[in-house]
């Protein structure tokens, strides 16, 4: 990816139609012509991007306005940084940010190990027939949705025969079924242990994949050598991959705070809502079902600008200690 | 790896059977939800209020399944995510490998400038409100093309597509420029057909998430009947669920389904709803590994 601090004056930018196409000193507008084609391939994309990604950034003023959506931009009123005041003056809000920092703090910390050893589990194995159909098999929760995750989730923790409280009263560790889904405390796990159930796998191939590119003889020396499998998978195998494992690391930081709220407004209920209510869900209920739009976008602005700096920062860290980064 | 039998000590013979015994649970893990809810689905939905399904069904029926393909909704909704995933993925997969192809041109005056543009997008986004506004003065609330106009170009596809046509040889498309060719055959003639690869993963990225997708219906066309998706659909069933279900905010739609549904007709629900996509995912396989690959280390 080219790198993003760089100035980005369109190079079209200049082209004068109205200069005589023969001067030989206009090379602008001759390959201008000669690359028409590639012109007419991305131009109107590029619109389409300006007018579904950009222009919604435009509608950060929003923030900074009492919005309403009867009048035109120049006869909203300015409220400066009014919408933002009462932000940080909402006791909710510091609830739902820290439901949304914890639980993107443990997805991320769970997320990040777990697919990591799975893969170097996976390595590990001789019968690839085995490998294969367990990877196969590790796949396939990521293909459904949220909506079908969360059915299956509270079918499997419901108190009546599902799986969890069944296995649990089998084991005696309790003696009568516990709600699961209906006790707030409970929510932070179901939701990080169904997030790891659905994607571990999913995420596991980018590892494999690393790990497959590593140098077959340093196996060999190793084993030469005398070192043994743990020897060589903290030697070999894990050193292989880090460049891989930073990279996705610094992308998961940068994704800390706005880590969506899919799981969290499929698998939540109005018992837990202390827990499961997250930054986006909150823009949601004040921002649109409650209408207030201006309110709603100061806390999406707010989300991504934190956004923002948590990766800019994660990776200046990186670069300075690591030598790896994704700008 | 291929150590070999005779240097394997008895600890690590010990590792190799944990291995196999913890690997075999996690297949457990991941497999038994799905076959519990194919087997509930499968069973007298009046038998199974008893309890005690597991993995395969007591009182072996298809009535469930008749009953909620009766259900005009389901019907609809089925429509609707069809036509979503179609469109969706080919409006994707041309904008996306378009564009990629014009930024694998090292010679494209406007490459760099594209590039951090598309990169931008990435990092940065406006957020819910903004685009809800947006989409208000669009006029796309309430219309089919809100499933498919927003989310038309992802940077992320672009990027993975442009890395792959960044692998193929350039002789080919020079070969093609002196024979006469412009820009857009090369494309469509020379790069497209060797792209298959990458491009069916693209392809299963966009079709994966056209069709899990639920938040659009519930944001923009929740109310118009006619243009409900299949996940909706099932959220709305779900909704019903009596001891402290899956959802918030499910007053509205816990009135338009006022009778709670049986277990066994949720989960037939759930089936329908899951299978279709599954059914593609093996044929891809050997694709998507490739390309996830491809995209994790460039983008």
């Amino acid at each position: 990816m080219e790198a993003l601090t760089e100035s980005n004056v369109p190079a079209n930018e200049s082209v004068n139609s109205s200069t005589p196409r023969k001067k030989k000193s206009n090379g602008l507008w001759k390959s201008f012509a000669e690359q028409k084609y590639l012109y007419l391939m991305s131009i109107p994309f590029v619109i389409w991007v300006f007018i579904f990604s950009y222009l919604p950034l435009w509608g950060w003023t929003m923030a900074f306005q009492n919005y309403k959506p009867s009048k035109s931009f120049g006869e909203q009123k300015w409220v400066g940084f009014d919408n933002f005041t009462r932000l940080f003056h909402d006791e909710r809000f510091y609830l739902v940010l820290r439901n949304t920092l914890v639980m993107s703090g443990l997805g991320l910390v769970f997320g990040f190990i777990v697919p990591i050893v799975f893969a170097v589990m996976l390595n590990e194995l001789r019968g690839n027939t085995f490998k294969r159909t367990v990877q196969t098999v590790s796949y396939l929760p990521h293909f459904v949705s949220w909506v079908v995750v969360a059915g299956i989730v509270s079918k499997m923790f419901s108190i009546d025969g599902g799986i969890v409280n069944q296995l649990l009263m089998w084991t005696h560790i309790i003696d009568t079924p516990i709600q699961f889904m209906a006790q707030g405390k409970y929510f932070w796990g179901i939701v990080t242990a169904s997030d790891l159930w659905k994607e571990t796998g999913w995420n596991a191939i980018i590892y494999l994949a690393a790990i497959t590119g590593i140098d077959k003889e340093l196996y060999e020396a190793s084993r030469v050598d005398g070192a043994g499998r743990f020897k060589q998978m903290f030697h070999i195998t894990l050193p292989g991959i880090r460049s891989t494992v930073m990279v996705l690391l610094i992308m998961s930081i940068g994704h800390l705070i706005g880590i969506g709220f899919e799981k969290q407004f499929q698998l939540s209920n109005n018992l837990v809502t202390d827990y499961s209510e997250v930054l986006d869900i909150y823009a949601l209920k004040y921002g649109i079902q409650i209408g207030h739009f201006s309110y709603g976008t100061a806390i999406s602005m707010f989300t991504s600008v934190v956004s923002i700096i948590l990766l800019l920062s994660a990776n200046g860290l990186m670069k300075k200690f690591t030598k790896e980064s994704i700008m | 790896m291929n150590t070999k039998a005779f240097n394997m000590t008895k600890g690590e013979r010990l590792f190799d059977v944990l291995l196999y015994v913890f690997l075999a649970l996690v297949m457990i893990v991941t497999l038994y939800p799905f076959l519990n809810v194919l087997a509930i689905s499968l069973n007298e939905s009046v038998d199974t209020v008893r309890g005690g399904i597991y993995i395969w069904p007591r009182a072996w029926t298809l009535e469930n399944y008749e009953r909620i393909f009766s259900y005009t909704g389901l019907i609809q909704g089925f429509k609707i995510s069809v036509l979503r995933t179609v469109f969706g993925t080919i409006v994707g997969l041309i904008s996306s490998s378009m564009l990629a192809f014009t930024l694998s041109r090292q010679e494209f005056k406007a490459r760099k400038a594209v590039s951090v543009f598309l990169a931008m997008t990435m990092y940065v986004s406006g957020g819910m409100v903004p685009v809800y506004i947006l989409m208000r003065q669009l006029n796309l609330i309430g219309s089919f093309w809100v499933y498919i106009l927003p989310g038309a170009v992802s940077a992320f596809n672009v990027f993975v597509i442009r890395s792959f046509m960044d692998g193929l040889p350039y002789a080919l498309q020079e070969s093609a420029k002196l024979d006469g060719a412009n820009d857009f055959k090369i494309y469509y003639k020379i790069i497209m057909p060797l792209c298959k690869p990458v491009l069916a993963t693209i392809a299963l990225f966009l079709a994966v998430g056209q069709w899990n997708e639920w938040f659009s219906t519930y944001l923009y066309n929740g109310s118009k009947a006619n243009l409900t998706t299949l996940q909706y659909e099932l959220m709305k069933v779900l909704a019903t669920t009596n001891q402290g279900g899956a959802m918030t905010n499910a007053n509205d739609m816990a009135k338009q389904m006022a009778n709670i549904s049986p277990e066994s007709i949720k989960m037939a629900i759930t089936i329908v709803v899951t299978v279709p996509i599954l059914l593609v995912y093996p044929f891809l396989q050997k694709y998507f590994v490739g390309g996830m690959t491809l995209g994790a280390v460039k983008a």
